[in-house]
């Protein structure tokens, strides 16, 4: 299977600190990869780096669209890796407050419509019809992560675990080939979780996804992942099957701290 | 060469009372992340202050030097007041509003003082008495460095170390560097914030202040307008040595004071080398606005700023 | 009671404050000290009202920011108008009212009207800048002296005609709004604002010394008069023409603005204001979003530019200052960001009370000032809120719902 995201030796410096410490890893077509590790082990930093908001001290990001060669995106701008087809939610949600539901989700086609300041002001027929389009794409989008109902609420008055779901959707609206998913399951009851589980795994097959995830909670991981990745303090320590790497003494040592190795 | 040098002392001199000014903006930015735009106007007040002393005393047969000193706590001591009231009017009930607020409020604030001395003063330029008297030890050299360019100098330079060593060393120049550094950390430790922030526009005030009354004195004449350009210039000059950073408003008013005089001194040294190249003289405050932008698109951190981390 | 002693203390504070100021007046000259008790009076009285006043408004606001999402009156009454079956029969009234106006009044007045006119224009374009998108813009003045220099230059040099100077002044002030936002944009909110000062001045400073190229401070005279397919006319039916010209320009540019608001530009620039990371994370090129906004701002400055060097006839760089910039910001500040009627009504009120109030002439800065810091404080959304219309899923409940 081809890699649609591979990685090659990124590191990642904050002044004298290295976050991340040349990484390396891929992610194979149609693959739900886990990226795991403890509190400041470099994950969302790792997210950054991809998605172009951090530029990495060194290293190598390539991704290969569907259709497309490799293209590395090291020097890209967030917007333009979004563009290629990577699409990613935030740990700490970031979604458009003051917008409704509907609004937060067409935001996310913005890259896949162009309508310009021509297009606005004359507001011909093709305009129109890419009006139309992006408010039928965005609402049924809403409808299939189960939002249906709260297209028109505004984002900031919505349950939480909806806003999460929200963050999905929108990110989704870019038709994205690659989904980075930042603690998707951060702050959701045992239920909820659940339901987000089978989202993902759902989206992923409607969608002909690949999903990288950042996650804490392990039940989650172990289940829905095909692979797992572990950091710790910015390097890689393991990565397999979700079997092999719960088995691995390192990672063991990792979680459990250093009397573990029993 | 006598003409570059002289040039460049000019320069220096007008430096140091951007500095002076300066050194408001870059203090307040540190605590409360306001650009105050009035800054300029406490400037301006001050040096009205120091006219209206001067007159009040001109008749009254105190030495010069007296007078001098006596114009300038006054115009501290107002200008203080003004800093501090405006502070609580027109910057403290916005503290928690988005960024603009407060800077549309202190562009509100600079047009109110501007036209507040405009009426109660006069639209007109005034002349403004000499109150730096001549040192005779000077005259020999007195071409490139008069008595009241060394007063400027000589005061400018004692207010900065005076200045350094408060925040440095005194437990109100403490709590001001840790009401810079985290405002609600600062609160938790029990440090009275609010009492922080007024004491730095009323240092920040006086500083502009002495600026004032000195300026004036240099160049004999002010009217209401004189706070708009300066302000913007001492901005820039906060800026330019990193905003927030004590030392950079010092350094940021030298190098802009001196970067001004550009267009006399490249005129000059196009004509040394033959060249007829003349650029007006009017063009130095486009050098200060050219080098603004340039930084800021260049080097936002500024020369001895630090630059951010974004956080997501 | 304790009100009143705070309200003492406070009013005996301002009095000693403002003393040295407002009650000396020295002239150094003649060594003449006039002294003025009166304004003493007038300053402890006034800050006294003002301070109760100043308490009352505060805690009817309750200190707190909140409260201001609250409609008033006004807010409901505008909403009843704006939506109800009122809206045409209102609209359609203003439009009338504007298309007889010229037949009631004088030549002088008609230029004042014009002049209002102007400033809606120009404060509609720095509402999509400030307003809009968001970016304090304090040097706008300079893209209407880029406009009216177009029509200017290019009518002294080669008599271009008004009508094609009209789109190439919207032009040239978009260029320079694109080759100023470019580098700009990324620079954080207030540091922009001062930067677009910085470049205000600068283009002004050129005007008034590049001589050979401006015409320095002496300015361009004899600019000619706008004519309608070639006939010309006198000095009165002029002004109401360029009354007409204006109310035209000013009908349009409410059109453009209304469509932009609702388009896919407009949405991306409302989510910036809300989230720039979130924003570039969906793949909107930020930069370009507001290069954009910015250069769509500057081009009505730059066609109502040549608008106003039409109508003076005659331009020097002193009608391109900051208060020139700082009034049209006023216009949008107390309009209310973001809000098409509530900055042309404040644009025309800020135009035609000076014209109106004579005696407040002198006054008429220091309440601009007075004016800008009280709507921070007290109604920080402006005369007019801001409403924008949702986009909204008509019909929610046919699909079934994937769970």
């Amino acid at each position: 299977m081809r890699a649609v995201l591979s990685v090659s030796g990124v590191s990642m410096d904050f002044g004298g600190l290295r976050a991340l410490d040349s990484v390396d890893m891929e992610v194979r077509e149609g693959e739900i990869v886990a990226l795991i590790g403890p509190n400041g082990a470099g994950k969302t930093t790792f997210f950054n780096c991809i998605t172009g908001i951090y530029a990495p001290t060194e290293g190598e990001v390539f991704v290969s669209p569907p259709g497309r060669d490799r293209i590395n995106i090291r020097h890209r701008k967030p917007n333009q890796v979004t563009g290629l087809g990577l699409a990613r939610t935030f740990q700490n949600i970031r979604l458009f407050p003051s917008m409704t539901a509907l609004e937060n989700v067409m935001i996310g086609r913005h890259c896949r419509t162009r309508a310009g300041l021509l297009g606005a002001i004359v507001r011909g027929p093709v305009t129109r019809r890419e009006e139309k389009g992006i408010v039928e794409r965005a609402y049924s989008l809403l409808v299939k992560v189960g939002l249906g109902r709260w297209a028109n609420e505004v984002a900031r008055n919505m349950p939480y675990g909806a806003q999460r779901r929200l963050e999905i959707a929108r990110a989704l609206a870019t038709d994205p080939f690659l989904l980075l998913l930042d603690e998707p399951a951060a702050g959701m009851n045992p239920q909820e979780t659940q339901d987000l589980k089978a989202l993902v795994t759902r989206l992923r097959k409607e969608f002909e996804l690949s999903i990288l995830l950042i996650e804490h909670d392990m039940k989650m991981v172990m289940s829905v992942s095909d692979r797992v990745v572990v950091v710790e303090y910015g390097k890689k320590i393991a990565e397999g099957t979700p079997a092999e790497v719960s088995a691995d003494p390192q990672v063991i040592k990792a979680y459990l701290g250093e009397e573990s190795d029993a | 060469m006598e003409f570059y040098l002289e040039m460049l002392i000019a320069g220096l001199i007008r430096g140091a009372i951007y500095s002076l000014i300066a050194l408001g903006y870059t203090m307040v930015y540190g605590i409360i992340e306001l650009i105050n735009f009035a800054h300029g106007e406490i400037y301006m007040i001050g040096a009205f202050t120091g006219l209206v002393v001067a007159g009040l005393l001109g008749a009254s047969g105190l030495p010069t030097l007296g007078i001098l000193v006596i114009a300038l706590v006054a115009g501290m001591v107002f200008c203080a007041g003004y800093g501090v009231t405006m502070e609580k009017v027109a910057y403290k009930p916005l503290r928690k509003a988005s960024r603009l607020s407060p800077l549309i409020s202190a562009i509100g604030m600079s047009i109110f003082l501007q036209n507040y001395v405009l009426l109660a003063q006069t639209s007109d330029f005034v002349p403004f008495p000499r109150l730096i008297p001549e040192f005779k030890f000077l005259e020999p050299i007195s071409h490139l460095l008069g008595s009241s360019d060394l007063v400027i100098l000589v005061v400018s330079s004692l207010v900065m170390v005076g200045l350094t060593l408060f925040i440095r060393l005194t437990r109100l120049g403490k709590a001001m560097r840790a009401t810079a550094q985290n405002q609600k950390m600062a609160m938790l430790l029990g440090i009275d914030v609010n009492q922080v922030i007024s004491l730095t526009f009323m240092i920040g005030s006086a500083l502009a202040a002495i600026g004032g009354v000195l300026i004036a004195s240099h160049s004999g004449q002010i009217n209401f307008y004189i706070g708009f350009l300066a302000g913007l210039k001492a901005f820039t000059a906060a800026v330019l040595g990193g905003i927030g950073s004590i030392p950079g408003a010092m350094l940021g008013g030298l190098v802009l004071g001196v970067a001004e005089n550009l267009p006399i001194i490249l005129s000059a040294f196009f004509a040394d080398i033959g060249l007829n190249i003349d650029i007006p003289n009017d063009y130095k405050d486009a050098v200060a606005f050219c080098l603004l932008i340039l930084i800021l698109i260049f080097r936002p951190s500024g020369l001895l700023g630090r630059p951010a981390i974004k956080k997501v | 009671m304790r009100e009143l002693s705070r309200g003492l203390l406070a009013s005996l504070w301002m009095v000693v404050l403002t003393a040295p100021l407002l009650v000396v007046r020295v002239n150094t000259t003649d060594k003449v000290v006039t002294w003025r008790w009166g304004n003493m009076l007038w300053m402890a009285i006034g800050s006294l009202l003002l301070f109760l006043a100043w308490r009352w408004a505060m805690a009817r606001r309750g200190g707190d920011v909140q409260a201001a999402d609250q409609d008033s009156w006004f807010d409901k009454l505008l909403a009843r108008i704006g939506q109800g079956p009122l809206r045409l029969p209102v609209i359609l009234g203003l439009v009338l009212v504007a298309l007889v106006l010229p037949l009631f009044v004088s030549m002088y007045e008609m230029d004042i009207y014009a002049r209002a006119l102007i400033y809606v224009g120009l404060g509609l374009g720095l509402n999509i800048v400030v307003g809009m998108a968001g970016l304090l813009n304090l040097g706008y003045a300079a893209f209407f002296a880029v406009g009216s220099y177009t029509y200017a230059l290019l009518n002294h040099h080669y008599a271009l005609d008004f009508w094609l100077a009209l789109p190439l002044g919207g032009l040239f002030a978009a260029l320079f709004g694109v080759i100023l936002a470019l580098p700009v944009l990324r620079l954080r909110g207030d540091y922009l604002a001062i930067v677009t000062l910085g470049f205000g001045e600068i283009v002004r400073l050129v005007l008034q010394n590049w001589d050979s190229f401006s015409f320095g401070p002496s300015g361009i005279a004899n600019i000619a008069r706008p004519t309608l397919f070639g006939r010309e006319f006198g000095v009165q039916d002029s002004a109401i023409f360029i009354y007409y010209i204006a109310l035209a320009l000013v009908a349009v540019v409410i059109f453009v603005t209304k469509r932009f608001q609702d388009s896919r530009v407009g949405r991306a620039l409302l989510a910036l204001r809300e989230d720039e990371i979130a924003c570039e994370a969906m793949g909107i090129d930020k930069t370009g979003v507001k290069v954009m906004a910015f250069a769509l701002g500057a081009s009505f400055a730059g066609v109502f530019g040549v608008v106003f060097a039409a109508k003076q006839a005659f331009i020097n760089p002193d009608s391109f200052t900051f208060i020139e910039s700082a009034m049209i910001l006023s216009i949008v500040v107390l309009g209310g960001m973001g809000s098409i009627v509530g900055v042309a009504i404040a644009a025309i009120i800020l135009q035609l009370m000076p014209e109106y109030f004579r005696f407040m002439a002198d006054y008429r800065m220091l309440i601009f000032g007075a004016a800008l810091v009280l709507m921070m404080l007290f109604r920080p959304e402006g005369l007019v809120r801001a409403k924008r219309e949702h986009y909204t899923v008509k019909d929610l409940s046919p699909q079934t719902e994937d769970k």
